[in-house]
């Protein structure tokens, strides 16, 4: 197909490259400079998409960020980008596209008959539609809605490309490098600030780029040139083109995606991050990120061909296309004028300039004077064309009026150029905390007070006419650098400026149609990309939804992934004139990061897979791969679950490791649990001070279990802790809770008493730990320790020894946490592999046999043990637990004492720890399950508890359960019931210890 | 992110760091001596201030000591930082105002 719609010269492309592409699997040719839209306009082709609700007909609408119809899918396979605004992708050979929201193909919708249905398809449509019945919503409506309404498709191969992330500090950083924000940077680069500029475009320019100017007498190309020239030239500058600035966060601190190699060629890209998300923090921020032009709203606005008459300029002189060849101008002030007059020098012939006020500027003069028809007073009123607009209807028109009465009269044309005025960007502004202000003279948000150290320069703040928005940039630059505490050694620049003066737009939120606004069938679109209309914002006030936030909301107007560039302002407008408030009053909804979408490789940049997350494991890690172990994440911990053998069912594991830990003797690495060191003159008291049982009297070598509570009573963590000596004691927490308990500590010991004389350390990783339990734990040992007396008189249960094991210095604690014979052996870190093969082997005459977290728990739980998180949940006492014997009631104060007495803490009606023995002793209760006293109560049956922990255990031949139940301490001996999705299960309340209730296995075989 | 000046180690990003609530809560000598209202009060009663805010925070990550700060909650400008047992500095309204 030839490049139909092609200037003969002019714009910044080179007409000597060209390049191939393809679109909906057609060939093409453009030529380098183009973006994917300029290409495809170029082309002739106007259809690129289809409506998110009514699939209508989509064109190309503007030529940046600002574009709300024309998104692609560009690439395939891998490289698959979804959503992509055709506005904003620079042409590279063979660059592959395609149009989102259509099926089969974008010139044969199917969903178009949503059109058919509009009338039922309004504002609120799928709440209120798709509420009933509810299992319809997840097996049909979701996935059809799903598959008609979804935009692209997201990659299904992994992202073969690279990103990263750098950090840098500058004292000035400028968004956007059109004229204001080239003028700010060049002045306090010259201060000899450090000056950033961000611009998202392929080079600096900004809107002179699309604008034929002359400042201090150079064409804008060459001025722009010099100004970038004298930038490079500047060690402290550094210009980032196709940057986008997308967040605005606290304290100037700010996040861009540096596009590298997203204009390249793919086979060109490798060898070089994609994208990288720059982290920038500013002393002072100029936002320099101008304005986007307004579409006007009237009846059918939405057809292919009707575009942005600013970006009809962009398109003629930057990219040498033109986007029709007979054009109409819709506009409601003088600077769209310029549009028309570009397009009539590049060869389009002006069918009419339709302007809604009577009285325009001397530029209607002029345009009359080059012989065009302008039409004064008049609006378009309706539009035709299926795929691309072919005629207009124009009249004479009331502002405000509800509908016409003028005769009308329709225009042949094939492209409608619009401008309803020009809206400063002011969402970076607004991300970080900025207060917008309603101008009534501008009719636009502007930038009022700032939060933090900004400036706001050109466009940006209200300020349209080239000329001040250069000597804007030039105070704010100035400023800014001075903030920094830069010095000036250089007049002000002082730049001449040869441009007309664009004025001031005169408001005229939306047309009037033949009948009201939401009657008739015409649509007056406000949000292109969310098929929000005029009619679905009157729906909205009249069901009573008149905040602009929920307007928003109920209406989905600015919602999309432009977040409503183009149609925020005009929903506002509209919504103005239907409640009848001034726009001051109306109030804009709040704009939030990012500003335009950021690929998740950007944001994740070299964090994946293994860099993800630091996974921690133990010394002895590789010995449970090697032996077939299953893991379970506890924290950042790998820790092993259970080690299968061959053909055996899980439940078949878990029973084999239990039952050697209660006949024989069972290994576990215990080597995760958190490890800290106390010392220091003051140790004990601190203990006593942390812990809710007494320490000063424990003696040396003796150890401990301690309960942690926080100041409101709530258990927090628990674990053993060995006195290793008068002034040095030996904590351990669970795995899971190490860094929060040492914080914990460090917190009271810096912040309450720094009087203590207390040192916390952590030796978590310091310590390999293989604990030994079972009945011929202690014949183990006694082939590893010969010189140690290991009797239970020499070693008794929670005490600790020095000794050597296998050849190796240890510390031995005899703690249990499975209610048998138990010692744990510590050795340095580096040596736990070592002792582990020695107890292995030392082991095998007993069978002895390996367990994972998973056995620790079911042992644990036949005796009644807790597990922190599990059986609490940062609301549980240790009253509740039934563990008053661990609350000191002669320490006059300790952490968690005061709050047992409040009112709530000492009810008898709290939910208690209890076991549960089901009826049928095979039922496993599931782990979460809620309880009831009554089976057949009403619904909503009065909940009482649930159950906490929930296994087989092979020891007892039946399951067991623990569980927390209302006043259940009272309570045993009663019967509970557990209601689950197709039956409800019925258990006994006994107390929570299971197996060997009067710990007559601790000694072992001795 | 915030860039937060610990007394100790200076300026660093916020991911350093835990935050660690209000400042200047100390816990009661005698808690048995307080009412439940009062031990409530300490428990749970915290100000929520738009303006001027002092506040601990943990350089969990760094040298692990506590600090304060006063930070404002409407711009998150940290105006101070302050060392555990040092008295608060005092500000001038206009800065506070800022």
């Amino acid at each position: 197909m030839s490049r139909v719609n092609r200037t003969s010269a002019g714009g910044r492309v080179d007409r000597q490259k060209i390049l191939n592409f393809t679109f909906n699997g057609v060939r093409y040719t453009g030529i380098q400079g183009d973006t994917l839209a300029s290409a495809l306009l170029a082309n002739g082709v106007y259809l690129v998409g289809r409506s998110f609700k009514y699939h209508r007909p989509r064109g190309i609408v503007a030529a940046g960020a600002e574009e709300p119809g024309a998104m692609v899918q560009l690439e395939e396979g891998a490289e698959t980008q979804p959503n992509i605004r055709a506005t904003q992708i620079e042409l590279y050979e063979g660059l592959k596209a395609s149009s989102v929201n259509v099926w089969p193909s974008v010139d044969f919708d199917i969903s178009a008959v949503n059109g058919l249905f509009a009338k039922i398809m309004t504002a609120g449509f799928y709440n209120k539609t798709f509420m009933w019945p509810k299992s319809f919503w997840m097996k049909f409506y979701e996935p059809v809605i799903r598959r008609a309404a979804g935009w692209g498709r997201a990659p299904e191969e992994r992202d073969p490309d690279l990103y990263d992330h750098r950090h840098i500090h500058a004292d000035v950083v400028v968004v956007g490098a059109g004229p204001a924000g080239l003028m700010a940077a060049l002045e306090a680069a010259r201060a000899g600030a450090r000056v950033l500029v961000v611009d998202e475009q392929s080079e600096p320019g900004g809107r002179l780029l699309s604008e034929k100017r002359v400042i201090d007498d150079l064409p804008s190309e060459e001025w722009i040139a010099s100004i970038v020239e004298e930038l490079d030239s500047l060690d402290e500058v550094t210009i980032l083109s196709r940057t986008v600035l997308f967040g605005y966060y606290d304290q100037n601190y700010l996040c861009a995606v540096e596009h590298r190699t997203d204009h390249l060629p793919l086979a060109n890209r490798s060898g070089q991050a994609r994208q990288r998300t720059w982290h920038i923090r500013a002393k002072e921020v100029i936002l320099a990120t101008g304005a986007h032009e307004r579409p006007l709203v009237f009846a059918d606005n939405d057809r292919p061909g009707i575009m942005l008459a600013g970006s009809v300029q962009s398109y003629v002189n930057r990219y040498g296309v033109l986007p029709g060849k007979q054009m109409v101008l819709f506009t409601n002030n003088d600077g769209a004028y310029e549009a028309a007059l570009d397009m009539k020098a590049g060869g389009a012939a002006i069918k009419v300039i339709v302007d809604v006020r009577k009285e325009p500027g001397s530029v209607a003069d002029e345009a009359e004077a080059a012989g065009i028809e302008v039409l004064k007073g008049y609006a378009i009123t309706a539009t035709r064309g299926r795929k691309r607009i072919s005629s207009v209807e124009v009249r004479t028109v009331q502002k405000g009026a509800r509908q016409y009465t003028s005769a009308g009269r329709w225009i042949e044309c094939d492209l409608l150029a619009m401008s309803g005025g020009w809206s400063p960007v002011v969402h970076l502004f607004s991300q970080s905390q900025g207060k917008l202000a309603f101008n009534e003279e501008k009719s636009c948000y502007l930038p009022d007070k700032s939060v933090q150290k900004q400036r706001v320069a050109g466009s940006a703040g209200g300020e349209f006419s080239l000329a001040a928005c250069l000597n804007d940039g030039v105070f704010a630059g100035r400023a800014a650098a001075k903030e920094a505490g830069f010095l000036f050694k250089t007049p002000p620049l002082e730049p001449v400026v040869e441009a007309p003066d664009p004025g001031l737009p005169e408001p005229f939120w939306i047309v009037p149609g033949s009948v009201p606004v939401g009657e008739g069938s015409a649509k007056h679109f406000v949000d292109l990309q969310n098929d929000t209309t005029a009619a679905d914002i009157a729906l909205a006030t009249r069901e009573g939804f008149e905040s602009s936030e929920h307007v928003k909301r109920y209406t989905l107007t600015g919602f999309g992934t432009d977040q409503g560039k183009t149609s925020n302002i005009n929903a506002l407008g509209i919504l103005s004139g239907l409640l009848d408030k001034p726009m001051t009053d109306i109030g804009t909804t709040t704009f939030r990061p990012p500003y335009t979408p950021v690929s998740f490789g950007a944001l994740a940049g070299r964090n994946l897979g293994r860099w993800s997350d630091p996974v921690r494991v133990t010394s002895i890690h590789d010995w449970h791969v090697d032996n077939g172990a299953l893991f379970e994440n506890v924290g950042q911990w790998h820790r092993p679950w259970y080690y299968p053998k061959e053909e055996e069912t899980m439940q078949q594991s878990l029973n084999r490791e239990c039952l050697s830990v209660r006949k024989g003797v069972g290994v576990l690495d215990a080597s995760t649990l958190g490890k800290i060191d106390i010392k220091g003159p003051d140790a004990a008291e601190f203990l006593n001070r942390m812990y809710t049982n007494a320490w000063a009297k424990l003696g040396v070598g003796r150890v401990r279990y301690g309960l942690m509570c926080h100041e409101d009573g709530m258990v927090f963590d628990d674990g053993t802790t060995a006195r290793l000596a008068e002034d040095h004691f030996l904590m351990t927490t669970t795995t899971g809770n190490a860094a929060q308990v040492l914080d914990w500590l460090e917190d009271y010991l810096q912040t309450e008493w720094p009087d203590l004389k207390v040192y916390c350390t952590s030796v978590t990783e310091q310590w390999a730990t293989v604990s030994i339990a079972g009945p011929k734990a202690r014949k183990l040992l006694g082939k590893l320790a010969p010189d140690m007396d290991l009797s239970p008189e020499a070693f008794p249960f929670m005490s600790f020894q020095e000794g050597t094991v296998a050849g190796m210095e240890a510390r031995i604690f005899r703690i249990s946490f499975t209610g048998e014979l138990s010692f744990e052996i510590n050795v340095p870190w580096h040596a736990g592999h070592a002792l582990w093969d020695a107890v292995m082997e030392a082991g095998a005459e007993y069978n002895i046999t390996p367990y994972g977290t998973e056995s620790m728990h079911i042992l644990r739980a036949e005796k009644g043990f807790i597990i922190v998180g599990q059986e609490t949940d940062g609301t549980t006492t240790p009253q509740d637990l039934g563990m008053d014997w661990i609350i000191s009631k002669k320490k006059p104060d300790y952490i968690g004492k005061r709050s047992w007495s409040r009112e709530d803490t000492s009810s008898s009606d709290r939910k208690q720890l209890v076991g549960l023995l089901t009826e049928n002793k095979d039922e496993v209760l599931p782990e979460g399950a809620q309880l009831v006293f009554d089976r057949y109560a009403p619904v909503p049956m009065p909940m009482v508890g649930h159950v906490t922990s929930s296994y087989y255990s092979a020891a007892l031949g039946r399951s067991i359960a623990l569980a927390l139940v209302k006043g259940g301490q009272a309570k045993e001996g009663e019967v509970i019931f557990a209601p689950l999705e197709g039956k409800t299960v019925r258990a006994k309340i006994t107390g929570p210890v299971f197996y060997d209730k009067e710990g007559e296995k601790l000694d072992g075989e001795v | 992110m915030l860039l937060i000046k610990c007394p100790w180690c200076g300026e660093r990003p916020e991911t350093e760091f835990h935050y660690g609530g209000e400042a200047h809560i100390e816990r009661p000598e005698n808690p048995e001596a307080l009412s439940d209202e009062e031990w409530a009060n300490f428990l749970f009663m915290r100000s929520n201030v738009k303006g001027l805010f002092r506040e601990r925070w943990h350089h969990s990550n760094g040298c692990r000591r506590w600090f304060n700060v006063l930070r404002n909650t409407v711009s998150h400008d940290i105006l101070a930082v302050y060392r555990m047992g040092e008295k608060p500095p005092v500000i001038e309204p206009a800065e506070e105002n800022r």
